[in-house]
C-alpha cells in the first residue's frame, strides 16, 4: 500500500517534470517588467560584477546570505555540542580500516589540486560561476579525502574555530561599514574598478572570500567531529 | 534542441530509476550510492538548464559530502534495514 502510494507520487512527479522540460517556455515572459531588469542593469553598470547571481547573493540579498551562514554555523555547533561528550579519546577514529596505498597516494596527489580549485572558485566568485559556498565545500571535500585516507592526519579544531569566527565577525563588520558609509547594511563603499577584472566589484569578492573561509572551516570541523565520534 | 530534449529525458529517467532503487533497496549502502547517483544526475541537469552555480553546489555537497557522511553513519550503525535481510553478510558492529 505504502509502496504503491510512493510509486504513484513519483510517477506524478516525473510526469510533471517531463512536461515542464519537454516544452520549455523560457522565452515567453522575457519582456515583462520586474525586479530582474533592475538587477541585470545595476549589476553591470553600478557594481561592475560579471556574475549576476553573485551580485544578487552577496550584494542585493546580502543579508539573506548572512542568515544562511548563521544557519550553517548553528547546525555545525549543535552537532558539535551533541557529539562533544562522546569525544573522550582524541585521535581515535570511528573508521578503523586503513586505506589502501592506492587511495592514500591518490589522496596525497589530489589534495593540493582540490584546495587550489576551491580557492579559485571562491576568489573568482564575481567573475565565473561559483562562489563562497561552492569553493568552501570543495575545500572541505579535500580535507575529507585526507581525513579518511590518513589515520594520523589531524587538524587543530581550535584553529578551525578561530578562522570561522573571524570570518563571520569580519562579514558583519564589513556590513556595518557599509551602514556607516552608505546608509544601508552591506552597501558597497569601495571603488568598483572595471568590469571583468579580478579586482572589481567593490566588497563582493572580499565578502565571498570570507564566506569561503567560513564554510570551508565549518564543514571541515563538522566532518572532523563526526569522524572522531566514538561509535 | 532535440538532442537537448533527448538528453534531458534520459537523465530524468535515470533520476527516477535511481530514486525508486534507493527506496526499494534494503542494503542501506547501496541506497546511499543510489542517492549519490541522483545528485550526480541532478548536477548534469542543472548544468544543462544553465544554472552552473547550483550545479557546483550540488556536485560538492550532494555527491561528495552527503554521501560520505551517510557512509560514515552506516559504518557506525547498521548496514541493513532489517535483521532478516542480512543473509551471511558481514555482521554490523555489536558494541
Amino acid at each position: 500500500m505504502k509502496k504503491t502510494i510512493v510509486i504513484l507520487l513519483l510517477a506524478a512527479f516525473g510526469y510533471f517534470l517531463a512536461i515542464t522540460f519537454l516544452d520549455p517556455d523560457f522565452e515567453k515572459d522575457r519582456n515583462r517588467n520586474g525586479v530582474k531588469n533592475v538587477y541585470l542593469e545595476k549589476t553591470v553598470s553600478e557594481l561592475k560584477t560579471a556574475n549576476t547571481v553573485t551580485a544578487i547573493v552577496v550584494n542585493f540579498r546580502g543579508f539573506d546570505t548572512l542568515g544562511e551562514v548563521t544557519v550553517l554555523f548553528l547546525a555545525a555547533s549543535a552537532l558539535g555540542s551533541i557529539l562533544f561528550k562522546k569525544r573522550h579519546h582524541v585521535g581515535e577514529r570511528s573508521i578503523t580500516l586503513p586505506a589502501s596505498s592506492i587511495v592514500s597516494t591518490g589522496a596525497k596527489l589530489l589534495f593540493p589540486a582540490i584546495i587550489l580549485l576551491g580557492v579559485y572558485v571562491f576568489v573568482h566568485g564575481h567573475l565565473t560561476p561559483g562562489g563562497g559556498f561552492q569553493g568552501g565545500t570543495i575545500i572541505a571535500t579535500g580535507f575529507l579525502l585526507m581525513l579518511i585516507s590518513y589515520r594520523n592526519f589531524s587538524i587543530s579544531h581550535n584553529i578551525l574555530s578561530v578562522i570561522e569566527s573571524l570570518a563571520g565577525i569580519l562579514f558583519v563588520v564589513i556590513g556595518l561599514m557599509g551602514f556607516i558609509n552608505g546608509g544601508t547594511f552591506l552597501q558597497n563603499f569601495m571603488p568598483t574598478g572595471t568590469l571583468n577584472n579580478l579586482f572589481s566589484g567593490g566588497i563582493i569578492p572580499i565578502i565571498y572570500i570570507l564566506v569561503g573561509f567560513k564554510v570551508a572551516t565549518e564543514l571541515t570541523g563538522l566532518i572532523y567531529t563526526i569522524l572522531h565520534e566514538k561509535g | 534542441m532535440t538532442y537537448l530534449v533527448l538528453i534531458i529525458g534520459f537523465l530524468l529517467l535515470v533520476l527516477i530509476g535511481a530514486a525508486i532503487y534507493a527506496v526499494y533497496q534494503r542494503d542501506l549502502l547501496y541506497a546511499v550510492i543510489a542517492t549519490g547517483i541522483i545528485s550526480l544526475v541532478l548536477t548534469a541537469l542543472f548544468y544543462i538548464l544553465q544554472a552552473p552555480d547550483v550545479a557546483l553546489t550540488e556536485a560538492a555537497i550532494g555527491v561528495a559530502l552527503t554521501t560520505i557522511i551517510f557512509i560514515i553513519t552506516i559504518k557506525n550503525t547498521v548496514r541493513f534495514e532489517d535483521e532478516s535481510d542480512k543473509n551471511n553478510q558481514q555482521k554490523p558492529k555489536t558494541e
